[in-house]
């Protein structure tokens, strides 16, 4: 059994990650935020499958924070917003 | 299987931390670099330390990632973005081949470790029960080498000191002023609802600290995020910086520590000794006090200098 | 395998594919707000399915609520910033 949930821990870390290194070489800022968003999800599901499969329950807590502290990476990007012409000039979507 | 998931783990570190280096675009290296910091707690969790996963996920997936932010959209303010984005073309071969130098050397020195590890691991758990906790690393943190603890305590703050000093004459002792141009709906709901979440996990943090992995550092990062998450939503002004409370709580954690250090002496084997009797409660009250102090430090650190002229 | 395993590792395993689906709408749909919808499934269902999973498990009572309480947690968070996002994409491209 911990064999099994250590391997969907490696599937869901890297179903994430693949998103994540497409996605930053894409030119479109919102959508590399997303992407960490993703990770940071994911990442909790990794701790929490990793938690169940080594028998260590406090990796439990740092899925918590991982939880909690995604949004505000999100909360924080609004910083840049909305006053950088030069961000704000480029195209959404590339082609 | 668990190696085959590390060795994923360490590769995708370095890719990241690859990109994060070449890439041009400052913000993309920004959200990499956040991303790097998820990663890396989950690292830490593989490595069983799972006290400083609590931290990098709190301060690598949390405060560092606003503090450069922060520190991107100022620079966007005050530089045209031809001149940041303009780079002379060989700037990066000295601090590749001196980085390179350095990674080589720790390579060699991981290399050259004795094994087995020397390690006081078996010590500091046989002599727990002295100071009444049941996490190792909170009895190192704050009763083996609780004067490690203090100095980086004061450290901080001589840290917040130096970025205020940065502020303009008339702005100093004012407040630092850290709202987007643009609040949108959404921010203001999060920081209305996300806080009281973040200020339980955080009471948490701070009471299973002393029996389970956690502490004062990782609640008093929380408690700085929700506290950012506030001001960022303009539902609270930033404190000004010369309010009198703001200042005594900053000071308050370490003034406490040195307090009880100094007490030490009188009724205790020395300078920052416990006696046995009391030390549970004694390093539960100063965690307590540290844990605002932190909070307080961390959320002006990244709130930046003042900048915004006192009202009196 | 009990029926216990059993149910864990269906849950996992169908959680772990929606992350997978996550990522592939995030690189595959066509504009940034469909990507942005693919990324709430993972977020919703994925992590769900896998916390659903784990649940038999864990030792205590508490340990479950505890994580009931991560998921429950994550809707929330999650589902703000998709919206904060989808803010930004809209203000940067209006009618999007």
């Amino acid at each position: 059994m911990p064999e099994s949930l250590t391997l969907v821990a490696l599937l869901v870390l890297l179903a994430s990650a693949a998103g994540l290194a497409i996605v930053l070489r894409s030119a479109v800022a919102i959508e590399k935020l997303m992407a960490v968003q993703l990770l940071g999800t994911g990442g909790a599901a990794t701790l929490l499958l990793l938690g169940a499969a080594t028998a260590q329950p406090a990796l439990a807590d740092v899925a918590l924070l991982l939880v909690l502290l995604s949004a505000f990476s999100c909360a924080a990007f609004t910083l840049g917003e909305g006053e950088d012409p030069g961000d704000a000039a480029k195209p959404d979507e590339p082609a | 299987m668990s190696l085959v998931f590390d060795i994923a783990l360490v590769a995708g570190l370095i890719a990241l931390a690859l990109h994060v280096v070449v890439t041009r675009d400052g913000r993309g290296a920004i959200l990499g670099f956040i991303a790097f910091g998820l990663l890396l707690g989950i690292g830490w969790a593989r490595l069983a330390s799972v006290d400083v996963a609590l931290t990098e996920a709190a301060i690598g997936g949390g405060l560092t990632g606003m503090l450069l932010l922060r520190a991107h959209a100022h620079l966007g303010r005050e530089i045209a973005p031809e001149a940041m984005a303009r780079g002379e073309p060989r700037r990066w071969l000295a601090p590749a081949i001196a980085s390179g130098l350095v990674a080589l050397a720790l390579g060699a020195v991981v290399l050259a470790f004795p094994r087995p590890a020397p390690s006081l691991a078996p010590q500091a758990v046989a002599a727990l029960e002295t100071t009444g906790l049941g996490n190792p690393v909170t009895a190192v943190l704050l009763a083996y080498r609780a004067i490690d603890t203090l100095l980086e305590k004061i450290v901080l703050i001589l840290a917040l000191v130096g970025v205020w000093s940065l502020s303009r004459d008339a702005a100093w002792g004012g407040a630092s002023q850290l709202r987007p141009a643009v609040i949108p709906e959404p921010l203001v709901f999060l920081a209305r609802v996300l806080p009281p979440f973040g200020v339980l996990i955080a009471v948490y943090q701070v009471w299973v600290g002393a029996d389970l992995p956690g502490g004062t550092f990782q609640a008093g990062t929380i408690l700085a995020a929700m506290a950012l998450l506030v001001m960022l939503a303009g539902l609270r002004p930033a404190p000004p910086t010369q309010a009198r409370a703001l200042r005594a709580m900053l000071a308050g954690g370490p003034a406490l520590f040195v307090l009880v250090g100094f007490l030490g002496v009188a009724v205790a084997q020395g300078f920052l000794s416990y006696p046995e009797a009391i030390a549970k409660p004694l390093i539960v009250g100063i965690e307590a006090a540290l844990t605002l102090s932190i909070a307080g430090t961390l959320a002006l650190l990244v709130a930046g200098p003042p900048d915004k002229a006192p009202a009196s | 395998m009990g029926l216990t395993e059993a149910f864990t590792l269906v849950c996992v395993v169908a959680g772990a594919i929606l992350f997978l689906a996550g990522t592939l709408g995030l690189l595959r749909f066509p504009d940034t707000l469909s990507r942005l919808h693919a990324l709430s499934k993972a977020d919703n269902l994925g992590l769900g399915l896998i916390v659903l999973g784990l649940l038999p498990l864990q030792a205590s009572l508490m340990g479950g609520v505890k994580l009931v309480c991560i998921w429950l947690l994550a809707q929330l968070s999650a589902a703000t910033a998709t919206q904060l996002i989808a803010g930004i994409a809209a203000r940067r491209k209006p009618g999007a």
